[in-house]
């Protein structure tokens, strides 16, 4: 691609999605806008860009933005984490939380549902013990709705059912339906599934005891990346737990947030 | 001490992708081609882990899972069923066995590296 093209394209996603491209990505990019160029009738990727500089359609740039998104993900991705917060965080949030017994969790790059979905069958089991009778709402949201749609259905392959995935889970919460597996309607009904932008405001989304947002921000400027953190702090609770991904840090904001020791990416609100 | 892991599937190729797989996880690695050989392994040396094919002439790897289980130390090791059957009647039947995880074939180096590391096997 042309460095003007190039920088067209940059500019649109820094802007609307925070994603930062570098020179070395314009070939991914070519990969991911030729098919969105061929379904939208233009004759070439070249043709497209040339509309954009023309009349830029907001609906045609929703598309571009959603194709550049990547939305891999798997359950428990990582494995650690999430053992750390079922076996860490969350009896402590239980314990300050126990006079309202609500739990408010925030996923906030859902992807394909895999993050939301690992906590709620976290919570799921605790249901009938620790956590009966308490109110948690699992909040999950992301820029791309192609993906959210999807996330909501709840549907996964047998390949992305061997990532991360206990095999228990798989057996109490399944259900085969050809080649794929579907998450049963208890599980499922427990994510809230909403689109949201992380450059947009977000005193509105409520206060949250915990917080996800994994691996979205490693895609994002140091600058944007530290911005977002400083507002997604607004929204956490004292106390309250973040979750960034593995080689995801938030260390320029040490006032801010205080790493969980010997766990990357994770950290406590100060 | 080294971890160890029996792979045990009827077919070579299959033996020879998983084990180049476990032993990059750090394991030392034994093969058995069907479910009776891989007994006469466990007899010889009880291993940490055991990678195991379902279907295989002489004895299945359900017929071995549950002998193992009861020998005298086949409690011990973490049994992975890594197999083409992919019904949850097969799964359950695997975990009422004493299975500890299962993969559904195909597999590949993620996915041995995920089950491995839920059956607590590695980090
Ligand atoms: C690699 S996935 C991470 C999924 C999941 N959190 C995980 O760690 O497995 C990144 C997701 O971030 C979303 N995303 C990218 N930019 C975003 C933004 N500005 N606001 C919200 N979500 C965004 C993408 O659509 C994609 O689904």
């Amino acid at each position: 691609m042309r460095t003007p093209d190039f920088d067209i394209y940059k500019d649109l996603l820094r802007e609307r999605s925070g994603l930062f491209l570098t020179p070395d990505k314009s070939a991914l990019l070519e990969a991911r806008l030729s098919p969105v160029a061929r379904k939208w009738g233009f004759e070439s990727l070249e043709a497209m860009t040339a509309a954009l500089k023309e009349n830029p359609d907001p609906h045609l740039i929703i598309r571009i933005v959603e194709a550049m998104a990547t939305p891999d993900s798997s359950f428990f991705r990582d494995g650690r984490p999430f053992d750390y917060f079922r076996e860490t965080i969350l009896p402590r949030l239980m314990d300050s939380r126990k006079k309202e017994r609500a739990l408010n969790i925030w996923c906030a790059a859902a992807a394909s549902g895999q993050e939301p979905y690992s906590l709620a069958l976290i919570l799921k089991e605790l249901e009938e013990g620790p956590l009966a009778g308490w109110e948690i709402r699992i909040l999950a949201t992301d820029i791309s709705t192609e993906t959210l749609q999807q996330a909501g259905q709840g549907v996964y392959s047998q390949f992305e059912m061997q990532r991360g995935l206990p095999i228990r889970f798989l057996l109490n919460h399944f259900t085969q339906e050809g080649e794929k597996w579907r998450l049963h309607d208890d599980i499922r009904r427990m994510v809230e599934y909403r689109y949201f932008n992380l450059l947009d405001s977000m005193t509105d989304m409520g206060k949250f005891d915990a917080v996800f947002c994994r691996n979205v921000l490693t895609l994002f400027e140091d600058t944007r990346k530290k911005d977002v953190l400083e507002r997604l702090a607004l929204q956490i609770e004292p106390g309250g737990f973040l979750a960034l991904g593995t080689s995801e840090n938030a260390d320029t904001l040490p006032g801010l947030f205080t790493p969980c020791p010997g766990q990357p990416g994770l950290y406590i609100r100060s | 001490m080294t971890k160890t892991c029996l792979i045990v599937d009827d077919s070579r190729v299959v033996r020879k992708v998983a084990r180049r797989i476990v032993e990059d996880l750090g394991f030392a690695c034994e093969e058995a081609e069907n479910g009776k050989l891989a007994l006469e392994s466990c007899e010889k040396s009880m291993p940490s882990a055991v990678l195991l094919d379902w279907n295989m002439p002489v004895m299945d790897g359900i017929e071995f899972l549950r002998r193992l289980r009861d020998m005298k130390e086949g409690k011990s090791p973490a049994v992975i069923f890594c197999t083409v059957e992919n019904t949850a009647g097969r799964v359950r039947q695997a975990l009422e066995a004493g299975a500890s995880e299962y993969i559904m074939k195909p597999f590949d180096g993620e996915i041995i590296q995920s089950k491995f590391r839920l059956a607590g096997l590695i980090e």
